[in-house]
């Protein structure tokens, strides 16, 4: 075993190596715009340059004249598209604001034009070209700026149902007997995956085929067939790879349908690649957020009181939302809570999911507020936790399935080395370096999804499985394979994985962190429908079900205790009975609580994610600890992250290679979020202004040297029949906190600002 | 990205020929229709954005072989304009007699740009100002003179506080050209009427009423060599900056001390990412000169650095730790072992 790959403890299945490691690695794998096309043009976009107002004009004659321009289209010729609804409403979309329907502007970098030509190059020169007059408005750029509107969230965001509170909030906090009360802020970030916001669209007759890097393609199918006007039986989505999405592409942007329908009109395949500041403008964003948090406590560290109140932008056009205050009102006991979210409209596109939408924000508020709550009570911010850990959430009093907060503590404290703190703010020190520790909890709902899947087995052991899941880079190919191959006693070389197509059995959004617990345990369930079959052949009087469940062997000796008594299957006997060549069984797995159209909104690219604390008797969620070292130079005021460490619990660990790399990425990530990325917006103008990589920081190798993920045992028999808890956001939530916390005890400064740079610190 | 002729040039007359016929009086060397490609690691760049349009590129590689030494002498030092980064920066005697050269090579860009990115080109790079690099803003006097400033109340953090105009505040990104301008470099210069030489100090132009026009050099001109004398083993580059690598200055400088018997007999100090150009900090050194060095001195030198600094909305900051960023490095200059 090495690092990259942890020993497997109890619950936790093989570290084996990726699946597309290799095809990965040689170039071989074949992203959406790597996808070859029959004699395509190429698409280039122009976007505005003004955030609100209207377009008075186009000049294209200067656009027109470069060689190998076919067309440009303007709100003036544009494809005729119908309206799409917002995810949230019942639709597909991430943003109603579609352009190219009118000369207005709704916010910066609004698609205006697109440039149809013979090549990538002549399409960026004419677009170059294009002049446009504007009369341009006054915008709104965010909180504080003029005009903007603010609300509550709750009767405006159809997902946001309650604002959780219980008991008297007012009056336990007014007698309460040590109180903390401030404000947090985060800033606006951008996904900002490697993969651009490309899509390629291709016509076979009135069959149109898009390449787009999707983290949902029945989403994306159903919803370009929406706006298109056609049967979505007619669109057919391919991704076989996905080059990062962390929330960006769940919902459909407006340039699919666009792209499709000037194909549609071309007769001819598109190919639209944009550039990395178009993506800041085309796709969506997490919006900034503040917070106040009052906590009450009494002197012995209970939690008596907690008001979490957030704000948080969208656009004008659309109430998006995260409210993580059903996260953060539930997180640790305490009799007496209330919680408000509201948002604030502004002149900008509308934001969406992000790693963690709701979690990064709130928490980074409630993990700061509990580290000056210790700082008050004089306690260890550990302890702290340990005497406010609880069995059930205190808003309706549901059990968590498990929990394992305090063990993660303890392992990670231990691996972190916390027991050498001095605990005094800025009493530690390293020659020009003031160091300083900290920690947080970290928490992600265990959430799932209805999803099929279809198998099909052949007597020499050779295994297909096909579902329309995603390999966003978490490792989605590698597990499935391991899961068939774990189920029907294959060798896993035997088993080929197909994703990533929508023609495949719908799986759900590669989104909330789902995808694991929801594809697995389909295929679980398919595979057993399979051995159920062979088994019938073989012993046609028995009864199967339980004596299926447990059987591994299928031309193998069953390796585990129940699986002993049981004759492994002989495979070729089975098919021989059969008198088949193939077995293939395709089935439609939905999770306990799933409302009654699951199926149908399956089919239909609708997302019915349950878990989290949306159940009816019981809260569902993965846990960690997470310690940081910051260092801070008494002289540039630098501040630095050398060491990470995080311990995360989360049921049924399908693969520790692929887990423990996606909990390193999201430990890297939070700390980027806390002390690199942010989007600067221009007040006067509501654009972005820092939109490429150059400006927008995100950590280079010499930023993370020290990154440890410590992999916790826990099993959890109520949540799926994987028994798997989402991971793949958990880590990169409680590092801002983690971080802010360990800037207070390297210097005595609380900042409750993200991200923090070296000018906010004094020392 | 526009369409483009390319060529090659296989000596410096060759190129300095077709840079020259490509200038027009009326613009600015930088909008010349004809603009030398040597690492390409900012021209490629800012042609992709669009806000450099040469019809023509000459590619200047080919004169490497004469323009590419390293050539550290007993009584000076002699780069030429051609040589890599990397090759500068991994050089031996670099590293123990110049190391505020070196280390100011080490600490720029990345390992790839740095492979490619020549000396000449570097000292030529132009402003990271996200609002010069962006065509969709119209206001920006650098790329349309006249035009006002976006930068000026816009996002400014990592704009200058020295040498800046109520025309323009875009900081002179680069590291290498402050350790040059410390160290009274001279650079050498190719042109129509064969080589001339003249300070390094004298290459560059503060914005004023032209923020337009960012250096000195004529038409056809191409810098061929940069020429230190002395040695200056007691010199450093400290740099302050969002992330351990690859990434721009928010303060740097660049130190070099001729100290004997504990009094400072000579000193040097520039400033990088404070200012609209490669800046030499002669109030400080006049700080230093004759004195016997303690932190009170190193203080006094790093408020004199920043008298005339000027912040906006943004960056003010940058004044107290560019103070902070001078007045560390002179102690650890002062520390050194040589």
């Amino acid at each position: 075993m090495t690092a990259a790959a942890p020993e497997p403890k109890a619950n936790m299945g093989k570290p084996v190596p990726r699946y597309d490691a290799a095809a990965k690695v040689t170039g071989r794998a074949t992203y959406g715009s790597d996808m070859p096309l029959d004699n395509p043009a190429y698409a280039f976009l122009v976007t505005s340059a003004i955030a609100k107002g209207r377009i008075n004009s186009f000049d294209l004659d200067d656009a027109k004249r470069v060689r190998g321009v076919i067309d440009i289209v303007t709100h003036e010729n544009a494809p005729n598209l119908n309206e799409s609804k917002l995810f949230s409403n019942g639709g597909y979309a991430g943003t109603t604001i579609q352009p190219l329907k009118s000369t207005d502007i709704a916010h910066d970098g609004q698609i205006i034009a697109v440039v149809i030509a013979e090549s990538y190059e002549a399409a960026r020169e004419a677009a170059n070209r294009v002049k446009v007059s504007y009369t341009a408005a006054t915008p709104s750029a965010s909180f504080d700026s003029p005009g903007t509107t603010e609300a509550a969230a709750k009767g405006q965001n159809a997902q946001f149902k309650e604002d959780p509170k219980v008991g008297d909030f007012a009056k336990a906090f007014d007698e309460a007997e040590v109180k903390v009360d401030a404000s947090y802020e985060t800033p606006t970030q951008h996904h900002n995956p490697m993969e651009l916001f490309s899509t390629s669209c291709a016509w076979m007759g009135d069959t149109l085929v898009i390449y787009e890097p999707s983290q949902y393609v029945h989403g994306l199918k159903n919803g370009v067939a929406e706006q298109l006007g056609i049967d979505a039986d007619k669109v057919r989505v391919v991704n076989p790879y996905v080059g990062g999405g962390f929330g960006s592409r769940g919902s459909t942007t407006p340039r699919t349908a666009v792209i499709a329908g000037i194909a549609r009109r071309l007769n001819r395949p598109i190919k639209l690649v944009p550039t990395r500041d178009q993506g800041f403008t085309i796709a969506t964003y997490r919006a900034e957020t503040r917070h106040e948090v009052k906590l009450g406590a009494s002197r012995d560290g209970k939690l008596v009181a907690l008001r979490h109140e957030g704000a948080e932008v969208s656009s004008r056009a659309d109430p998006y939302c995260v409210g993580g205050t059903k996260t953060t009102t539930r997180l640790y006991a305490c009799p007496n809570v209330d919680s408000l979210v509201s948002i604030v409209r502004a002149d900008r596109n509308t934001p969406g999911f992000m790693r963690s939408p709701p979690e990064v924000p709130y928490l980074f508020a409630l993990e700061s507020a509990m580290d000056e709550l210790a700082v008050k009570l004089n306690m260890d911010p550990i302890e702290l936790r340990r005497i406010n850990d609880t069995t059930n959430e205190p808003i309706g009093g549901k059990p968590y399935t498990s929990r394992s907060l305090m063990a993660c503590f303890d392992e990670a404290a231990k691996a972190f080395g916390w027991a050498q703190r001095s605990a005094a703010p800025k009493s530690m020190s390293d020659g020009d370096w003031l160091i300083g520790y900290g920690c947080a909890a970290t928490c992600y709902p265990t959430q799932m999804a209805p999803s099929a899947a279809r198998v099909r087995l052949q007597r020499d052991g050779r295994t297909r499985v096909e579902i329309a899941g995603h390999e966003i880079g978490t490792g989605a190919y590698t597990i499935l394979a391991q899961t068939a191959a774990e189920r029907l006693g294959v060798p896993l070389e035997k088993v080929a994985v197909f994703i990533g197509d929508s023609d495949l059995p719908p799986g759900p959004v590669a989104g909330g962190s789902n995808s694991t617990a929801s594809t697995c345990s389909a295929v679980m369930m398919v595979c057993d429908q399979v051995r159920q079959r062979l088994f019938k052949a073989l012993m046609p009087n028995e009864s199967l079900t339980d004596k299926a469940k447990e059987t591994v062997g299928m031309g193998q000796t069953p390796s585990t205790q129940a699986a002993k008594g049981d004759r492994p299957i002989d495979l070729e006997k089975a098919f021989d009975a059969l008198g088949v060549g193939v077995v293939e069984e395709y089935g439609e797995w939905k999770p306990e609580g799933a409302p009654q159209d699951s199926f149908k909104a399956m089919h239909s690219g609708h997302p019915r994610l349950v878990g989290g604390a949306a159940m009816k008797d019981k809260i569902a969620y993965a846990f960690g600890a997470e310690f940081v070292e910051v260092r801070i130079n008494r002289f540039t005021h630098e501040i630095r992250a050398p060491r990470l460490v995080g311990a995360f619990a989360a049921g049924r660990i399908m693969n520790p290679r692929t887990a423990r790399s996606q909990l390193m990425g999201g430990l890297i990530w939070g700390m980027s979020s806390a002390l690199l990325e942010a989007t600067e917006i221009d007040a006067r103008t509501a654009r972005y202004v820092n939109d490429n990589f150059a400006d927008y920081l995100i950590p280079v190798n010499a930023d993370v040297p020290g990154v440890e993920v410590i992999l916790l045992s826990e099993q959890d028999d109520h949540i799926n029949p994987a028994g798997a808890k989402g991971l793949g956001e958990l880590a990169n939530v409680g590092t801002n906190a983690a971080i802010c916390n360990a800037i207070y005890h390297a210097t005595g400064q609380r900042i409750r600002k993200l991200p923090v740079r070296l000018e906010n610190i004094e020392v | 990205m526009r369409p483009f002729s390319y060529q090659r040039a296989t000596d410096p007359d060759m190129a300095v020929q077709a840079l020259s016929a490509a200038a027009a009086a009326n613009k600015p060397l930088t909008q010349a229709s004809a603009q030398p490609l040597a690492g390409g690691t900012t021209l490629i760049d800012l042609m992709k954005l669009d806000v450099m349009r040469p019809a023509a590129i000459v590619d200047i590689n080919p004169l490497a072989q004469g323009w590419s030494e390293i050539s550290p002498g007993r009584e000076n030092l002699r780069l030429g304009a051609l040589a890599k980064m990397s090759d500068v920066a991994a050089h031996d005697e670099i590293q123990r007699n110049y190391p505020v050269i070196a280390n100011s090579l080490k600490l720029a860009a990345s390992a790839q740009l740095r492979n490619m990115a020549t000396l000449g080109g570097n000292v030529m790079q132009r402003t990271r100002c996200s609002y010069f690099r962006d065509v969709s803003y119209e206001n920006c006097n650098k790329r349309n003179p006249g035009s006002g400033c976006a930068a000026m109340d816009g996002i400014n953090r990592m704009h200058a506080v020295l040498g800046i105009s109520d025309q323009c505040i875009a900081t002179y990104p680069g590291d290498f050209a402050q350790a040059l301008i410390a160290l009274d470099a001279t650079v050498e210069v190719t042109g129509k009427s064969g080589t001339r030489s003249m300070p390094f100090a004298e290459l560059h132009k503060a914005p004023g009423n032209t923020p337009e026009i960012e250096t000195t050099l004529q038409p056809g001109e191409l810098i061929s060599a940069f020429l230190i004398s002395g040695r200056w083993p007691r010199s450093v580059y400290l740099k302050a900056r969002d992330r351990q690598s690859y990434e721009f200055a928010l303060s740097s400088t660049a130190v070099a001390l001729d100290v004997q018997d504990g009094t400072i007999r000579d000193a040097r100090v520039a400033l990088g990412g404070v200012a609209t150009v490669p800046w030499r900090a002669r109030e400080a050194e006049a700080q230093l000169k004759g004195q016997k060095f303690d932190d009170g001195l190193a203080q006094r030198a790093a408020d004199a650095a920043f008298a005339e600094a000027k912040g906006r909305q943004h960056n003010s900051f940058k004044i107290a730790l560019g103070k902070r960023v001078v007045a560390r490095a002179l102690q650890q200059a002062v520390m050194m072992e040589i």
